[in-house]
């Protein structure tokens, strides 16, 4: 036997985790990347003959609740039209117990890596708007994410922003999957389509706490299926919005954003869920409306910030204005010589 | 005692139930405390050989005598027996001890050279030394202890997995499966990367047919080091811990 080399030994080490998908329709391309609840590998769907990205959690499944449930929500969010959202197209379980889900492979640069490229604050917030575009019409389907994070979003090829691994998606509302035409929950016995039961088993089963440390709400933190709802995804996207922004000490060119920003960021992010904003929609407005150089509804200025703002806003005209005037005096004053 | 075979890459030593060397090594049955003793200096003689090498910036003849005499006390001494798996792990235990017995020599220095009917262990120092050359290792750029807590664990890393491997060679031959080791060779020893199209082509295989026999033997490997790495754990639960940092994962 010859010396095995480091790079040997690392790759030996990750054998011990790479998916066993010989009795699945994938053939494994290679490793993309790991997460905390997983891995990510790039696969070849052999019936359709499309690349595909699968993820590996590290939980097992003894009882095929949890690929009951991924199997269940992917059927939903397969539903989910909107050029924002990349769905799950198939779960299954590995011969070690292991849950995988199956989603589009897309090219491009998550977020976290793409954000160094983009000096520009109100570029930045742009792209912001378009992820909350994306999960806002997830929630109005009645559908949570659940873990929204920098390496979870995906800027494509052609600047598209795709929110990616709806994976560990909640369904909120029983009723989604008829008003997709679902007919899951239509037999009966009905299976618990979400929620509580479903949660807990999870948690009981898999061992896990559904979200990523950091940009997870408080709630999610503690465990408390009942108390997830779509604040707690504005939850994560008032940090994301902080890391966009370059308010987090991570974020590639971290700096001191501006105060009413920050405040929105706060109110985003506020550990009581009934303090921060009741919708992505609204988080959207007041981060829509500091772009365009309106108050926001997370921060009471003083005068002299309105004043600021004010003038930052109608500068152009300002200037004229105060142009205009100060030629109209010179005239005046001038022509009484 | 004498020995006169290599003690390394005893593959097809394990028996079939959960076994521990710590348990076999106290064994009255000679049998098999010679297998349990065998797994473990397979498992540790290099990265401790490697270890007096660089930590003690010994020559390659004082490392080799220290190695040797290093083993023959832990047999002479019992030291194993001392071994309390809720306190430590047993490389941390068998590193300490290193650390003690070389420091001790040194102290005594010029004590009597082993030899004559001492127990000589057969081992082959030329491999370790040319697996030390290959890595290149400036002992100064291992500033801290903990630096070196780090290397012997790599190198009982490096230690098992070579056994695994090659329990894994021998294994792929006696089912006939040569071509499915050549695949795992190809794809995780070689020193350049190789996607499974181009050892499609290199070995004129279907695509699918490197991805069934690579899974096979990832699985294979896979349950083969653990299976040493069981033997050298006191405990299921030392062993699934084990198992988790060697290879990561919730299983």
């Amino acid at each position: 036997m010859g010396f095995l080399s480091d790079k040997a030994i690392a790759r030996l080490r990750n054998a011990g985790t790479v998916p066993d998908l010989t009795a699945t329709r994938y053939d494994l391309a290679d490793f993309v990347a790991r997460g905390g609840m997983g891995a990510i590998y790039r696969a070849r769907d052999r019936v359709l003959g499309r690349i595909v990205a699968i993820k590996v959690l590290d939980a097992t499944d003894p009882d095929g609740m949890l690929r009951e449930r991924l199997r269940r929500e992917a059927r939903v969010l397969a539903q989910l039209e909107h050029p924002g959202v990349v769905p799950v197209h198939d779960a299954g379980v590995l011969p070690d117990g292991r849950v995988f889900y199956v989603m589009k492979f897309v090219e491009g640069s998550r977020l976290d890596q793409f954000i160094a490229a983009v000096n520009f604050l109100p570029e930045r917030l742009r792209l912001f708007l378009r992820i909350c575009d994306a999960v806002s019409f997830a929630h109005s389907h009645g559908i949570l994410h659940r873990d929204l994070k920098p390496s979870n979003i995906m800027i494509g090829a052609f600047g598209e922003v795709l929110v990616m691994d709806w994976g560990l998606a909640k369904i909120l509302r029983p009723d989604t999957s008829r008003a997709f035409g679902e007919t899951l929950v239509s037999s009966a016995p009905p299976p618990p389509v979400s929620g509580d039961t479903t949660e807990q088993t999870t948690r009981t089963h898999g061992g896990m706490v559904m979200g990523t440390p950091g940009f997870m709400s408080p709630e999610q933190e503690q465990g408390s299926p009942p108390a997830v709802d779509q604040r707690s995804d504005v939850f994560s996207l008032g940090k994301l919005l902080e890391f966009v922004s370059g308010g987090r000490p991570t974020t590639p060119g971290a700096t001191t954003i501006p105060k009413s920003l920050r405040a929105i960021c706060n109110k985003a992010t506020v550990g009581d869920r009934d303090e921060r904003y009741a919708s992505v929609a609204d988080l959207a407005w007041d981060v829509s409306r500091y772009l365009d150089g309106q108050s926001v509804s997370a921060y009471r200025e003083n005068f002299w910030e309105r004043a600021l703002r004010f003038y930052n806003r109608h500068q152009v005209a300002i200037l004229l204005i105060a142009m205009y005037l100060l030629m109209r005096t010179v005239f005046i004053f001038y022509g009484r010589r | 005692m004498a020995r006169s075979e290599p003690i390394a890459d005893h593959g097809g030593n394990f028996p079939p139930t959960r076994w521990s060397v710590i348990e076999a090594v106290r064994s009255t049955d000679s049998t098999e405390r010679t297998r349990a003793l065998d797994v473990l200096f397979a498992a540790y003689w290099k990265p401790v050989y490697k270890y007096v090498r660089l930590k003690f910036s010994k020559p390659p003849d004082e490392a080799q005598d220290l190695t040797q005499g290093f083993f023959v006390e832990l047999l002479e001494r019992d030291l194993l027996s001392r071994f309390d798996p809720g306190k430590s792990r047993l490389r941390t235990y068998l590193r300490l001890c290193a650390d003690s017995f070389v420091l001790n020599e040194i102290k005594h220095a010029g004590r009597q050279k082993r030899g004559g009917d001492a127990i000589h262990l057969a081992l082959d120092f030329s491999a370790a030394e040319h697996e030390l050359d290959a890595q290149t290792i400036d002992p100064a750029s291992i500033a801290s202890p903990e630096k070196f807590d780090e290397f012997f664990e790599k190198e009982w890393i490096r230690s098992l997995f070579s056994s695994a491997v090659e329990d894994l060679r021998r294994f792929c031959k006696s089912r006939g499966k040569p071509c499915a080791f050549s695949l795992f060779e190809s794809y995780y020893l070689a020193e350049s990367d190789v996607s499974y199209a181009q050892l499609a082509e290199r070995h004129a295989l279907a695509s699918t047919d490197v991805t069934n026999q690579l899974a096979w033997a990832r699985r294979e490997f896979r349950g083969l080091a653990q299976q040493r790495l069981r033997a050298l754990c006191s405990t299921e639960d030392e062993f699934v811990r084990e198992s988790k940092s060697l290879f990561g994962g919730n299983f």
